[in-house]
C-alpha cells in the first residue's frame, strides 16, 4: 500500500508540471528591454522620407511604438484595433514600418486607415533588431523618460488596450 | 524511390543551371542574393557564432541553420560586427541584450540555469542511490533464506530426494 504511494506522488508532481507547461506561451518571450531605455534611432518618415524622426524627439511624452509591415498577416488583424485606439486619443501611436517596401506600406495605410502619428521606415530592419523584434506585430509602451515599460508580442487586442495600455498610460502621464 | 526521384531532379537541374550560366552575362546580376562575403575564413567565423544563437522565429533552430528572414538579418549583423573587430563574446552580449538569455542556443551557466544544467545529473545520482539500495536489500534477502536452517519437513523432503534411486537413461 505504502509502496504504491511514491510512484503516485511522482506522477502527480509530473502532471502538475505538464499542466503548467500547457498554459505557458513559448512564443512570447520576456523582453530584456522592459524598464530599460528604448534603443535610440533616427529614421526617415515613411510618408516623407526627406524628414527624419529620432527617439530624442519623442522625449517628454508617453508614446506607443507599433512594429508593422504590409506583408504581415497578423498586422492586418490588429490594424482595425489600432485605428479604433487612435480615435480614443489615448496616446500617440508611432509606427515602425519593418522591412517593408514604401509603396506597399503607403498603399496599405490608405486602404486600411492610418492610426499612426507617423511611421518610421526601417527598411533593412536594423532598428527592429535593436528593439529585439522577432515576430511582427510588436507593440511597446514608452514613458516620458524614454524607458520601455511594456511590450506586447503579436496583435494587440481591444481587451489589452482597455485593461492594460489605458491604465498604464494614465499612470505614466500622471 | 526517393533517390531516383532526386537523381531525376538533378538531371533536370544541371542543364538548367548551365543554361542560366550561359545567359548570365545578358542578365543583370541581382546583388540582393549575396549574403556571403568573399572571405571564407570570416564566413566560417560567422557560422560559428551563429551556431551559438537561437532563431526566435523557429525556436528549435540555430541562426546558422535557419533561413527565416530574421536569421538572415542576424547573420548579417554578426558578419558586420566581426568585420568591425568585435569579439564573439561581445556579439553574444549584443544579442542577449536585445532578445534575452533565451537567444543563446547553449545557455550560459548561471544561478538561473543551474537547475537546467545540473538537474539531469542530480536525477541520475538519485536514481543510482535508489538502485543501489534496492540491490542491497535484495541481496540481503537472498542470503537470509540461503543461510536459514531447514525446517523438519524440508529436511525430510531433502533426504527423500537424495536417497531416491537414480533414473536409468
Amino acid at each position: 500500500m505504502k509502496r504504491g504511494l511514491i510512484p503516485l506522488a511522482v506522477f502527480i508532481v509530473l502532471v502538475g508540471f505538464l499542466a503548467v507547461g500547457l498554459t505557458l506561451k513559448p512564443r512570447e518571450l520576456p523582453s530584456p528591454l522592459i524598464d530599460k531605455p528604448a534603443p535610440a534611432f533616427s529614421l526617415p518618415l515613411l510618408a516623407t522620407p526627406a524628414q527624419k524622426l529620432s527617439s530624442a524627439d519623442l522625449r517628454g511624452k508617453v508614446w506607443v511604438l507599433n512594429v508593422w509591415a504590409s506583408w504581415c498577416v497578423a498586422c492586418r488583424e490588429e490594424h482595425a484595433t489600432l485605428v479604433e485606439m487612435a480615435k480614443l486619443n489615448l496616446v500617440p501611436i508611432y509606427g515602425l514600418n519593418y522591412k517593408d517596401e514604401r509603396g506597399a506600406a503607403l498603399g496599405w495605410l490608405e486602404r486600411f486607415g492610418n492610426p499612426y502619428v507617423a511611421s518610421l521606415a526601417d527598411t533593412d530592419g536594423v532598428v527592429g533588431i535593436d528593439y529585439g523584434v522577432y515576430g511582427v506585430p510588436e507593440t511597446f509602451v514608452i514613458d516620458k523618460a524614454g524607458v520601455i515599460r511594456r511590450k506586447f508580442i503579436g496583435p494587440v487586442t481591444p481587451d489589452a488596450i482597455r485593461n492594460e495600455i489605458a491604465p498604464l498610460v494614465a499612470k505614466l502621464n500622471s | 524511390m526517393i533517390r531516383s526521384l532526386r537523381r531525376g531532379l538533378l538531371s533536370l537541374l544541371v542543364p538548367m543551371l548551365l543554361a542560366a550560366n550561359a545567359f548570365a552575362p545578358l542578365v543583370a546580376r541581382a546583388n540582393e542574393a549575396a549574403p556571403l562575403s568573399a572571405d571564407p575564413a570570416l564566413e566560417l567565423h560567422v557560422m560559428r557564432v551563429a551556431e551559438e544563437l537561437r532563431c526566435l522565429v523557429c525556436q528549435n533552430e540555430t541562426i546558422a541553420a535557419s533561413n527565416a528572414d530574421l536569421a538572415v538579418d542576424l547573420r548579417r549583423q554578426i558578419r558586420l560586427k566581426l568585420q568591425q573587430g568585435q569579439s564573439e563574446a561581445q556579439i553574444l552580449d549584443f544579442m542577449v541584450e536585445r532578445y534575452g538569455a533565451f537567444v543563446r542556443y547553449r545557455p550560459a551557466f548561471d544561478a538561473k540555469t543551474a537547475l537546467l544544467w545540473l538537474g539531469p545529473f542530480a536525477l541520475l545520482v538519485v536514481a543510482a542511490i535508489v538502485m543501489m539500495q534496492n540491490i542491497r536489500k535484495r541481496r540481503v534477502g537472498v542470503s537470509d533464506t540461503a543461510s536459514a536452517p531447514l525446517s523438519a519437513a524440508e529436511a525430510q523432503r531433502a533426504t527423500e530426494l537424495l536417497s531416491r534411486e537414480p533414473v536409468q537413461p
